[in-house]
């Protein structure tokens, strides 16, 4: 009867995001009178209990079955379902990662139990479990409550709660479990994983620098065998000027739908409505203009810069800091500024 | 193949959205679209449906708004649509959803790919895509970036799909359910031999009794729906001589933050 966490892991190490569910679990599970079991499926995963433990949990269920060690929807599930329907948890909780909210959902209904996604403030109202969630592409907040005595099954957006200190002198109690499927039972197979190393995720990200179609105004001019001009000069944009700003602050780099649209910047780039929904300390828009669309992907950041020639766009009305500036001119000016003062 | 997707009407992505004083989610005039993510899918669905000789046919679980993101469907070129009315349906409830969404994916019979749009923006959320999947007892693969190939003589699908870290090649049997991310195609604008097409067609509506199903008991329930709190920001235009006077003092302003 206690709170699951479901600690995600990568190649035998925790996701770093998983200490903000075992946080938010053990506020639930304090107001609730129970403890916080963390479940942890795949390689490594003992030494990733105890160290989920340093972070809050108690306990710690783990299988390490060779069929958990990448992540695939099946196995976990069935594992989680089996799980859930022989402990009766008051509450399965998980981050809203790509991973996460498919386990988290897909549990939900094996069970027909209800779910919240995405909270981004948690509490409790009684044994209920009461969740504030966007709605409306961000543009509203819905309040949502599980009621009843079921599970209730919930994901945190990344970043929405902090991790608790780590406390090294914790410890875990940890119960092996079995795998429910075996590789025969597995439909999918996975044939081969290539690996972007260095893809910072605009999620996890706590500075963001982003480009907007403005970016296209580069007073460079594009060589004759370019193809298109325009692409050409914001791909060097992107290149030249907004991607050192970003390496110099260890930002991930984002970018508006104008910008996606026009080929600019892949897609995976793209904060707003259509892309991610962001929420670092500080987000930097560089030739961004603040469309509505825009808006809803960032809002929710800590602290926001708008950098644009034009003093009238919109971001500005959500900025804390402007500068009225032509960002070609202004930001490797600040790049060589941040040099000096960040000692790099 | 016969192919299912997805669709629902959403306001307007330009659209400014309330609460207003009764607490109802209002968008003034604007109009409703189709569900953006849903663009990808809708797309995808016809493009598959060719390349396998088959069919295409897209689906809204809802009341009667969302013809109108059926008709501009049918209006890019799916086969045919239906709409799936449930009086007591909470469309938060993704549980009473995905039991209406399953069981009118049974009733086609012969359906072994269902392609849903990455998440609806009205409910701001993936899960019922998962739990269709779920309750259907097939395999489910999300965020599909491409689809790389269809068997129809093995039945087996192959994708590629994104993950945080990287992207995986994966093949499963069919049939499935995917997702499928902004980016897998273009979706096309409706042509003006299928706008007429969809001016004239009848929507045929699916109670649960049609289905053979009753919804389950709320497992979840909206209490209220709240603006965004008005973001208490005073905003600062640096100022200065110079370029490097500005950034100066932007740096000097973000070291005291402590942002950086």
């Amino acid at each position: 009867m206690s709170v699951f966490v479901w600690v995600e892991t990568f190649e035998g190490a925790m996701n770093p995001s998983s200490r903000e569910a075992l946080a938010a679990g053990k506020t639930l599970a304090d107001g609730l009178g129970v403890g916080v079991t963390a479940l942890v499926f795949g390689g490594n995963a003992a030494a990733i209990a105890n160290e989920a433990g340093q972070y809050g949990a108690t306990t710690a269920v783990i299988c390490d079955d060779a069929t958990l060690n990448d992540f695939r929807l099946e196995p976990y599930a069935a594992l989680l379902t089996k799980l859930v329907q022989d402990h009766s948890p008051k509450v399965v909780l998980a981050v809203a990662t790509n991973r996460g909210r498919e386990l988290v959902a897909s549990s939900a209904a094996d069970t027909n139990s209800g779910m919240i996604a995405e909270a981004i403030e948690l509490g409790l109202d009684g044994e209920a479990v009461v969740a504030t969630k966007a709605a409306y592409a961000g543009k509203v907040l819905g309040k949502m409550a599980l009621r009843g005595t079921g599970t209730k099954f919930v994901t945190i957006r990344g970043r929405a709660f902090k991790p608790q200190e780590q406390n090294t002198s914790a410890s875990i109690t940890v119960t092996t479990v079995a795998a429910v499927l075996t590789e025969d039972a597995i439909a999918s197979k996975i044939e081969s994983f290539e690996q972007e190393v260095g893809k910072v995720n605009l999620s996890d990200a706590a500075i963001i620098v982003s480009g907007g179609r403005g970016i296209a105004n580069n007073p460079k001019n594009a060589p004759a065998d370019a193809g298109d001009a325009t692409i050409w000069k914001a791909k060097d944009g992107f290149a030249t000027v907004i991607t050192p700003l970003a390496e110099m602050l260890g930002a991930a780099v984002g970018a508006s739908r104008a910008a996606v649209d026009a080929g600019f910047i892949p897609y995976d780039h793209q904060v707003g409505q259509t892309g991610k929904v962001v929420n670092p300390d500080l987000y930097i828009a560089c030739a961004i203009s603040g469309a509505i669309q825009h808006q809803a992907g960032m809002r929710n950041s800590k602290l926001i810069v708008a950098i644009n020639k034009d003093g009238d766009a919109p971001i500005f009305k959500l900025a804390r800091y402007g500068v009225v500036e032509d960002v070609y001119n202004f930001v490797p000016a600040l790049t060589e500024e941040l040099k000096k003062r960040l000692g790099k | 193949m016969q192919i299912v997707t997805f669709t629902r009407s959403t306001p307007d992505t330009a659209a400014k959205v309330e609460v207003n004083s009764s607490g109802v989610v209002t968008w003034g005039d604007a109009a409703t679209v189709v569900n953006p993510w849903d663009e990808y899918s809708l797309e995808e669905a016809i493009v598959q449906a060719k390349n396998t000789g088959g069919k295409a046919t897209v689906i809204a679980i809802g009341p009667e708004m969302h013809n109108e993101a059926l008709k501009h469907s049918i209006a890019m070129g799916l086969d045919e649509a239906v709409r799936v009315q449930a009086d007591d349906l909470d469309m938060t409830d993704s549980l009473g959803w995905a039991t209406l969404a399953a069981a009118a994916v049974q009733k086609m019979g012969n359906a072994e790919l269902v392609i849903f749009g990455k998440e609806s923006i009205d409910v701001a959320t993936d899960q019922q895509v998962y739990q269709t999947a779920r309750k259907l007892g097939w395999t489910m693969l999300s965020y599909v970036s491409k689809i790389l190939a269809i068997d129809t003589a093995n039945k087996t699908i192959k994708v590629e799909k994104v993950l945080e870290q990287g992207k995986q090649i994966i093949t499963v049997k069919l049939p499935v359910v995917i997702s499928v991310m902004k980016g897998i195609n273009e979706p096309r604008y409706p042509s003006f031999i299928g706008i007429r097409k969809a001016s004239k067609a009848v929507i045929p509506v699916w109670t649960p009794g049609d289905l053979g199903v009753s919804l389950p008991g709320k497992t979840s329930e909206l209490v209220a729906y709240h603006n965004l709190p008005a973001r208490a920001v005073q905003t600062e235009i640096i100022t200065g001589e110079s370029v490097q006077e500005k950034a100066a003092k932007l740096v000097d302003k973000l070291l005291e933050e402590k942002v950086l």
